[in-house]
């Protein structure tokens, strides 16, 4: 089985958000950047695909040079492979495009996304990249089991699960659930020093648009100062008569 | 205990000097002592007890002999790597850096620099594993400061050496499976043995009631007759200089690992500073409560610099013993003052082990005890900066 983990590069919880040319970009500036947590599921994952099946695992990121930090800890964590798609991820469409030709050209049986990434939370990138595949999908993957040509697949659906039969080639936007928190892991040091000799390529995008473009960013409003209150009439006052909720 | 918020400072954006792997080691450290270490050391320091548990942890962030080469277990990274490394242990526990240090700069060091192709094969694997754990004995109860009069000595029996004496103050002794002693022979030259658990009179009785490194284990190493194969000497190296190269390294290691204690207690009062409301303001609003938060950041970044140069001069082969112990002297010394003044910002809060502060505290009144007091290193400056040795 061939696997293809779609990684994105993104900023760390708790790093600080900012925008700058009048709030029109991210400021990256000091900030800390990290596998996404629903791709990191994902791709914990398809290291116990690699380590019960005998699976390969490729990852591909589309960015500058800026995300191969992030590529190279896949890579110390236990991917065969790498592959940047030399561009600027612009939007969803055009990330899906990209992601699209490299699972196309390695004839990937299953590719893993994230079912959305924490910085931009679009969402859109694995629905788009199953489309434009013409592959089997399942999103808000929580379980996923492979058996030859067979998946098993559990969805996380509003107040409960749904549990799914497909096949392969399959495309699944993953989230917790796909490995538990715990199982997520940390390089070791054979991982780092294998990750030195592994093939981390570069590719040119291909010819795509971005169907979207960021005009404004704003930050959710302040919290307001909390107010003490001395008793229990005060309070009933001011949530009736300022905050107006009872 | 609290849960583990720290975030790492950078004043001056050092991340900008460190390749993409001295990063990716950097962060699995640094994500490891937040998942294994942050949870469990303090219970493990109340109640002074090593956790046995985290040795294969360690051994998989390459804590041990991260800088031996790969054909002999080790990680083959750089000095600055190894720096890093236990930078980001002893920012969990001083402790749990000493059991690094003294398995990877006093034991795989020794072994792989002055010993034999054969003791290399034997040992180094398994203690850059774990599978084996070693200690260092040079400090005997009456030969701290002045090892050079050690009176452990061993004899020349035709086919194997007798081994007699008794080391104090050792690191890992009371759980290790071999020692790295040091011991004059008949004529007086120091020289370095493998001494291994079972050998029949050697025993290693612990150190009890420290109220400093308590996630540390300490004992003594007791020779009492002992037969060491002649094959266990290692031949690389003789006389006092062979163990100080030993510690040459670790205290390499210290000068980086000192900022980890700082950067935890620095980062924790901080936290504290700005959110303690005294007075209608949280007190970091106080000037006296910044100089002190000012002042330590400063001196962190300052113990940054001197590390990090000093990790490029190891990696040219060029550090001398003398410039390692300004680093080892200043970094501690540092890391102390920083956490007796972190502490106050805590106030009484500052005394329980809901936090890290006082603990790291008390645990760098060993770090700057060992591998050198701070009195010594300040001589072996002295010594060097003037031709003349002050302390003999
Ligand atoms: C927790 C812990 C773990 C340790 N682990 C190890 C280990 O793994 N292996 C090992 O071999 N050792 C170990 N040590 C021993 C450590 O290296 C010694 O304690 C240290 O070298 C100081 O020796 P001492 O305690 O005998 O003090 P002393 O040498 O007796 O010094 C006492 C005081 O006198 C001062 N002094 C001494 N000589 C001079 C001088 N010439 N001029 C001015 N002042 C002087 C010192 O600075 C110090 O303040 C450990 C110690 C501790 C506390």
């Amino acid at each position: 089985m061939k696997i293809l983990v779609c990684i994105s590069n993104v900023p760390d919880t708790t790093a600080k958000i900012n925008f700058t040319d009048g709030d029109t970009k991210f400021d990256t500036n000091g900030v800390q950047f990290v596998i996404n947590p629903n791709d990191e599921f994902g791709l914990t994952r398809a290291m116990w695909f690699k380590e019960k099946q005998q699976a390969t695992v490729h990852v591909a990121t589309v960015g500058d040079a800026s995300v191969e930090p992030t590529m190279r800890k896949a890579l110390a964590i236990g991917a065969d492979e790498a592959i940047r798609i030399n561009a600027n991820p612009s939007d969803g469409f055009f990330v899906a495009s990209q992601l699209a030709e490299v699972a196309k050209n390695g004839a990937y049986d299953l590719v893993i996304g994230g079912r959305e990434s924490i910085d931009y939370n679009g969402g859109m990138v694995p629905g788009i990249l199953a489309s434009l595949l013409d592959m089997n999908f399942v999103n808000a993957c929580i379980s996923l089991e492979i058996d030859g040509n067979n998946a098993t697949a559990i969805r996380e659906i509003d107040g409960g699960k749904e549990t799914l039969s497909t096949n392969l080639p399959l495309v699944i936007g993953g989230q917790k659930g796909l490995v538990a928190e715990s199982d997520l892991r940390i390089p070791n040091m054979r991982g780092i020093m294998m990750a030195r000799k592994k093939t981390l390529s570069v590719v040119e995008p291909i010819d795509a648009n971005s169907t979207t473009k960021d005009t404004k960013f704003e930050k959710p409003a302040a919290k307001g100062a909390v107010k003490l209150v001395d008793n229990v009439d005060d309070l009933i006052n001011l949530l009736h008569n300022e905050a107006k909720v009872i | 205990m609290k849960p583990d918020l720290f975030e790492a400072p950078d004043y001056y954006n050092l991340d900008e000097l460190l390749s993409e792997e001295h990063k990716l080691v950097r962060d699995a450290a640094r994500q490891w002592v937040k998942r294994d270490i942050s949870p469990i050391i303090e219970e493990y320091a109340q109640k002074a007890e090593f956790p046995n548990q985290i040795i294969k942890g360690l051994a998989e962030i390459g804590a041990f002999g991260p800088y031996i080469p790969t054909e002999y277990g080790g990680a083959g990274l750089d000095q600055i790597s190894y720096g890093i490394i236990m930078q980001e242990i002893e920012r969990g526990d001083s402790g749990v850096r000493s059991t690094a240090s003294v398995q990877s700069s006093l034991v795989m060091y020794p072994i792989f620099q002055y010993g034999t192709e054969a003791q290399r094969k034997k040992y180094l694997p398994k203690l850059a594993s774990g599978q084996l754990m070693g200690c260092f004995g040079l400090t005997e109860p009456n030969h701290g400061s002045n090892p050079n009069g050690m009176e452990t000595k061993f004899k020349d029996m035709g086919d194997h050496y007798l081994l007699n004496g008794a080391k104090l103050w050792i690191s890992n002794s009371p759980f290790a499976d071999i020692a790295v002693v040091w011991a004059k022979n008949e004529e007086g030259r120091i020289h370095g043995l493998i001494v291994e658990r079972g050998m029949e009179g050697f025993s290693t009785p612990e150190t009890h009631n420290k109220w400093s490194l308590r996630a540390s284990a300490t004992g003594e190493l007791i020779f009492n007759n002992v037969c060491v194969p002649k094959e266990n000497l290692l031949p690389g190296k003789n006389g006092l200089g062979a163990p100080l190269g030993c510690l040459d390294s670790a205290r390499y290691g210290i000068s980086w690992g000192a900022i980890g204690a700082a950067m935890d207690c620095y980062n924790t009062a901080l936290r504290y500073a700005k959110e303690r409301v005294q007075f209608g303001k949280p007190i970091a609003a106080f000037q006296l409560q910044q100089k002190k938060l000012a002042e330590m950041i400063t001196e962190i970044t300052k113990a940054q610099l001197l590390a990090f140069r000093l990790g490029q001069l190891k990696n040219e082969g060029k550090a001398t013993s003398a410039q390692i112990s300004m680093a080892k002297r200043n970094n501690v010394d540092m890391a102390l003052k920083i956490a007796r003044e972190a502490r106050q910002i805590l106030g009484g809060m500052g005394i329980t082990g809901e936090y890290s502060i006082m603990r790291h505290m008390m645990n760098l009144e060993s770090v700057i005890t060992y591998e050198g007091t701070h009195d010594i290193h300040l001589l072996i400056t002295g010594a060097d900066i003037t031709g003349i040795a002050a302390f003999q």
